[in-house]
Formats: structure tokens, sequence, C-alpha cells
């Protein structure tokens, strides 16, 4: 891969990370954190990465964007300018990221034949997945070498959802929405339908014609 | 966004595609990049994608919050299974070479299983938090 490109994947995330940290307004920060999610994407498809970069791009700029965007419209949509700048955290900030780069420099360089990471372990992986005729080694080495990291994966995914269901959803949420609004009628309460009845986009023709609404609140699509 | 008439239009050209595409990551991922968690996430985008542009009561239709919750677990129960599946045919646990007479298929096997658990655990995962977090009432 031409090093340029990567060099301006690299400058692109640098700006859209330090944007981030500016800007005040929540639903240009949000916004800007999918463009990231993107950004790495590429940058990881760059480095021979797909399955991680399918990863980020659906997880990343897909789902995080549009849960983050879902999360706006519970608060507010401007930060709160704070009142001075935070002195120690941003030389806690800065000490750790010399000490990373410091940490980097032993590191093997990228694709270097003789690192520990390709003379210890992956032949393994490469000889056994060549035996058993799966050409993603990616799949084999998470599903058959370490099936039980992947199990434990599966695992987090399914607390975090819960976790949310907990905090979020409650008992709330088991009740789909025409069921409360049914109780709702029931309860001589006023349904939102009935306060604003707005068309569906269905029921609009073209024209500008807004047909009359069904009785029974319409939605049949 | 339920009144944008040309969002609606791509989406409903779209959601089959989309759909598609996320079975295929899921069952080729032994073949080409993907697997459970992409597939699951694409999938669960398509029913995200189309609970934005139709209504989340719509989305709620096809699928129901108490089924997706409820799919959370059976995914990861799926995993689990093959694990002891495997264990009561005599092997370790995620041990899938005694699933058929050739290891080769085995593996096959066994990953397409657990990656199918995988798969329906997050897609049911990620349903369930977007519904958690949009109110179906603010459409």
């Amino acid at each position: 891969m031409n090093p340029i490109i990567l060099i301006v994947i690299l400058a692109f995330l640098a700006g859209t990370a330090i944007t981030i940290a500016r800007v005040r307004g929540v639903f240009v920060a949000a916004m800007l954190t999918g463009i990231y999610s993107l950004l790495s994407a590429s940058w990881m498809l760059a480095l021979d990465a797909p399955d991680v970069a399918f990863t980020e791009a659906a997880v990343g700029a897909g789902i995080s964007t549009v849960l983050m965007l879902s999360a706006l419209a519970l608060t507010t949509n401007r930060e709160k300018r704070p009142d001075r700048i935070a002195v120690i955290p941003l030389m806690v900030v800065l000490m750790t990221g010399s000490v990373l780069i410091y940490v980097t420099l032993d590191m093997p360089l990228m694709g270097d034949p003789n690192a520990p990471a390709q003379v210890h372990i992956a032949p393994e992986y490469i000889d056994g997945a060549h035996d058993y005729h799966i050409p993603n080694i990616v799949t084999m080495v998470l599903g058959s070498y370490r099936g039980y990291d992947t199990m434990g994966e599966t695992a987090v995914v399914f607390t975090a959802g819960l976790g949310v269901i907990m905090i979020l959803g409650g008992a709330r949420r088991v009740m789909s929405w025409q069921e409360r609004q049914q109780k709702r009628r029931e309860e001589g309460e006023l349904v939102l339908e009935e306060v604003y009845p707005l068309p569906d986009a269905d029921e609009v023709d073209p024209e500008g014609e807004v047909h009359p609404i069904d009785d029974d609140g319409g939605g049949a699509t | 966004m339920s009144h944008l008439l040309i969002p609606r239009v791509i989406t409903k050209i779209l959601l089959p595609f989309i759909m598609l595409y996320a079975l295929y990551v899921q069952f080729h991922g032994d073949y080409s990049p993907g697997g459970g968690f992409q597939a699951g996430v694409i999938f669960a985008a398509a029913i995200i994608l189309y609970a934005m542009i139709f209504k989340v009561v719509e989305a709620e239709r096809v699928i129901k919050p108490g089924v997706a919750r409820a799919l959370m677990a059976v995914g990861l129960l799926i995993y689990l299974g093959v694990g002891f599946l495997t264990m009561f045919l005599g092997g370790n646990f995620l041990d899938y070479d005694v699933l058929t007479h050739d290891p080769s298929h085995s593996q096959h096997y066994g990953l397409l299983a657990i990656e199918f658990g995988v798969g329906v655990a997050v897609a049911a995962v990620m349903i369930t938090i977007f519904y958690s977090f949009v109110d179906p009432l603010r459409d």
C-alpha cells in the first residue's frame, strides 16, 4: 500500500479527533465520530485487515452514530463551555501519549517477518487453516483456535444488551406502542394521534392531495 | 422521517439487498471476510434503517421487542449448545472435530453453527439497544 495514502488517512484521523475535542455542538461531534470510524475503516482496509475494517464500518460508522443521535434526542445539543483549561488532566494525557509513542519505537516494524507474532503462533494458524481447508484464517482463529474467547465476546455483547435494557428499557418497552396507545384509550387519556392527526406519507399524493385518514389509525403499508 | 418520499423509495429498494448481504456475510464467513459479528450488525442496520425511515412502530411489527430480547439469549445459547454438543459427542468443549467423521467438514459445520449463534445474538442486541434508545412516541 502506498505510504502516502496511509499518511493522508492518518492526518485526516488526527484532524477529525482534534475537531471532535474542540467542537461544542454535540450533533456535529456525533457526526464527526461517524466520519472518524469511516476513516479508521479505510485505514484498516489499507492495512489488509478487511475483517476489522468491516466491523468498524458497520459498528462504528453505522450503529454507533445512530445510537449517538438517538441519545442526543434525550439530551441537549450544546456542550457546556468549561470554566478554565484543566491543567492536570492535560499533563496526564500528554505524558501517557509520549510514553505510548516512546514504547512504539521498540515495537517491530509493520509486516516484519521476524516479529514474534509472525514466527511463534501465526505459522501454526496458517498450517491449521490449510489442513482444514478454511480459506479465511481469521474465522478459523476466532472460531476454532479461540472458541472460548469468541464465546466470551458473545457473552459480553449479550451483557451489554442486558445492561441497556436494565437502564433504559425496563418494563416500559415490553409493551409495544400500539398496546400502550390502546391502554391509554381504555383509561380515557388523550392519545397522540388524536391530538395531532398527521397523515401517513402513503396517503399523500405526489400532487399534494391529502386523503382522509382511516379510522383505524392508518399505517397500513 | 416518514414523510420523505425519496428516502422511503430508496430504502424499500435497498432493504432486501442489505438483508441478503448480511446473510451472505454470515454464511460465507469461512471463505471471505466477515462472520457472525459483522453479519449481525448489518442485519440490525437494515432493521434500524427501516425503523428510522418508516416508523419505529412498523419495525416493531417486523421484529417485536420481546422477540429481539429472547433472541439475544438464543444466540448465546446456540453457541454454548455447540460446545455442550461436542462434549456430549465425546470431545472437549467446542472441539468441533467430533461433529462428523471428517475433521475438515466438522470444522466447517462447527464454525457455521457458532457464527450463526454470534450473528443472532449480535443482531438481537443491536436491535434491542436501538429500541431502548428511541422513543416511539416521537416519530
